[in-house]
């Protein structure tokens, strides 16, 4: 069933010029419940500005945002309030995100306390679970946040989220953070308490491998908009846009030592989001790119399923990468030369 | 080969105020022409201390109290302050992780890269600025005339990435020390970034320290691997035996619990399921356990464990692990 609808989100800032810094660009998705949908990209993609818009935590420009029967981007003051017992946030820095002069107890009971959920007892209960369920210690709950290590603040801040039992968790970089081994016992975590609480999550990360472990959707983010979005399994098994595939032949393994490879690169960094490009916003870092990929704009069209890729090209273009490239029959190969970017 | 530069049984000690502990307790390593050597460890584990001992930039009340630092044929840990900073940033020379907190934003990239060659090889303002041209061009920053003059604040965090390294490369160092280069930035500009690094090596015969926390970092970089555990090395030896036959039950829980991309038909398998996991935390400095410092994060720990500090275990030609364990895991 289909609980958190997102349309043509757009989020734009003003500058002083005049101009504005386009941060979301008219991003569309949709989650089900009990799904998780992971937004991945670069810094400056709008990934973080999406997840914000999300918790109206910065204010659209255009586009509607409903959960369940919650008009999100409608809604105003004491209606916003409540409706956030619905959708709550795991921030990335769990150092930041928590009060140092509220002890963890308080921390974890405020969102109670504030919008009156419960008596003072069953506040208290409801505290010791989320406790237990995020594997702190009860005694814990008399600390202050400075006494606990990076990955038990980020428990903290999960129970925090979790306390006033909300469909969906929309979680920033929840991961990045912290150290491999404490990354692994918190995604984990957020695995668990998927499954036990049939929570729905929005899952911002950088980190491919990340979101392919705990994602069911997953849509690539570049310069305010998406440029694929799918199934984890179709994405990662059928990628069809090249900015998909730099990210994923950039993503270093432990197991692939293979340095001489002539790995996929793409050069430069992504441009302003003042003033982005006229057409495919890539266009200026693919090698692939033609003539149309900077006049005409492309749009997310369907390629499987629900598979969809916004990219003239995709129907052509042969993954570059090895492991994707072996199951695809060859097609007509593109004609340009890579490394020729217009 | 000879190694450029070689730590024995480094200590290093901090005076808390109440307490002496010691932060790094015995670490080993060695550095060779061309070569990078990954050092890789949680945080609190020792890495970064390492990096400034060596580099003579220990901070206030951490003092080295034993073992020896060689750089060719001079010994830092007795070298004369003076020379220190002849060495610094000639020979030897580092990276920092913070790109926007270790250069200086009053001053312009020109100022910033020239200051080191002018300082160490007394070259004119002239030259100088030829120099940082010439090593801006090495690091592949775009349009670099125009960059001289740019102040930090005007670049991208990649771009003031390649400034940093190319302050580090200015005087042609014989060893490089890179503390997380990549951490803040995005995967695609670590890879320019590894890139980069990876040619310029091959072009002067640099030794590389890459310190990081990222296992596929040292799998794409490094030619040799020092695993970092509370303030030991507990694991040392080359890439391909430390990544493909992991011998300490630290290295191994590392491993585990790196998520792997799977890509092609791999990713239509269905999902491998959780991540191993290291139960706990590193200990805090001070509560360090007195025999093997893992083993109450251990699966294999068994009283001789917790009574008796383990011992370096050859389990493969190169390859050594501080583990009572390490021995009889490998090779069943």
């Amino acid at each position: 069933m289909r609980l958190l609808e997102v349309e043509n989100l757009k989020v734009h800032f003003p500058l002083a010029s005049g101009q504005s810094v386009r941060a979301v660009d008219g991003v569309s998705f949709s989650v089900d419940e009990g799904a998780s949908f992971g937004i991945v990209g670069e810094s400056g993609s709008g990934k973080s500005t999406t997840a914000q818009a999300l918790m109206r935590l910065v204010d659209p420009v255009e586009g509607a945002m409903r959960l369940g029967d919650h008009n999100l981007s409608g809604l105003q003051g004491e209606s916003l309030r409540l409706a956030r017992k619905t959708i709550q946030m795991v921030f990335q820095d769990p150092f930041s995100s928590l009060n140092p002069r509220l002890r963890a107890g308080q921390a974890v009971r405020e969102p109670l306390d504030l919008m009156g959920i419960g008596t003072k007892a069953e506040r208290e209960a409801k505290v010791d679970e989320m406790f237990a369920a995020v594997g702190l210690h009860p005694d814990a709950k008399r600390l202050f946040p400075h006494q606990f290590s990076g990955g038990q603040r980020q428990r903290l801040c999960i129970a925090r989220a979790m306390v006033t039992e909300p469909r969906v968790v929309v979680c920033d970089e929840p991961v990045s953070a912290l150290d491999v081994a404490i990354q692994a016992q918190i995604l984990n975590l957020l695995k668990g308490l998927q499954r036990d609480k049939k929570l729905t999550y929005v899952f911002i990360s950088h980190d491919l491998a990340v979101v392919q472990n705990i994602c069911t959707h997953v849509a690539v983010m570049y310069l305010g908009e998406f440029v694929e979005t799918g199934p984890v399994a179709e994405i990662f098994a059928n990628a069809k846009h090249p900015y998909t595939w730099s990210l994923m032949a950039a993503a270093l393994s432990p197991d692939d030592r293979d340095r001489d490879r002539d790995r996929f690169t793409v050069s430069g960094e992504p441009p302003s989001p003042i003033n982005p490009p006229k057409g495919c916003r890539f266009a200026g870092r693919c090698p692939f790119a033609q003539n149309i990929c900077v006049t005409k704009r492309p749009e997310l069209t369907k390629v499987a399923g629900k598979h969809r890729v916004a990219c003239h090209f995709s129907e052509t273009l042969t993954p570059p990468l090895a492991e994707l490239a072996a199951k695809q029959r060859p097609k007509n190969k593109v004609t340009s030369t890579p490394g020729t970017p217009p | 080969m000879q190694p450029i530069l070689s730590v024995r049984d480094l200590i290093v000690e901090v005076d808390t105020g109440s307490a002496v502990h010691r932060v790094l307790d015995g670490v080993s390593l060695d550095l060779y022409p061309g070569k990078t050597l990954g050092v890789v460890g949680e945080s609190g584990c020792g890495k970064s201390m390492t990096a400034l001992a060596t580099m003579g930039l220990l901070p206030d009340r951490f003092r080295i109290a034993g073992g020896s630092i060689r750089l060719g044929d001079e010994e830092l840990t007795t070298v004369k302050p003076n020379r220190l900073r002849q060495l610094r940033g000639n020979t030897i020379s580092m990276i920092f992780q913070e790109p926007m907190t270790s250069l200086n934003p009053l001053l312009t990239v020109e100022r910033q890269i020239a200051e080191v060659v002018e300082l160490h090889q007394g070259k004119s303002a002239t030259e100088a600025r030829e120099i940082a041209l010439e090593t801006l061009r090495a690091v592949q920053i775009p349009s670099p005339e125009e960059r001289l003059a740019a102040y930090p604040h005007e670049l991208s965090g990649g771009m003031r990435q390649r400034v940093m390294i190319a302050i580090a490369l200015a005087c042609r160092p014989k060893v490089i020390i890179a503390d997380e280069p990549t951490t803040a930035l995005d995967v695609t500009v670590q890879a320019q970034i590894f890139g980069l690094l990876r040619d310029l090596q091959c072009n002067t015969d640099t030794a590389i320290m890459l310190i990081t926390h990222d296992l596929g970092a040292v799998a794409d970089m490094a030619d040799e691997v020092a695993v970092f555990y509370a303030g030991k090395s507990i694991e040392t030896g080359p890439v391909a035996d430390i990544l493909d036959h992991p011998a300490h039950p630290y290295t191994r829980g590392l491993m585990s619990c790196t998520p792997r991309l799977r890509l092609g038909a791999a990713a239509r398998l269905p999902e491998a399921g959780t991540l191993g996991e290291i139960p706990g935390m590193v200990p805090p400095l001070g509560r360090f356990p007195k025999a093997c410092r893992f083993a109450p994060r251990c699966p294999l720990a068994d009283t001789r464990c917790t009574t008796e500090a383990p011992l370096p275990v050859a389990v493969g030609p190169n390859q050594s692990a501080l583990c009572w364990h390490a021995k009889e895991e490998v090779y069943v």
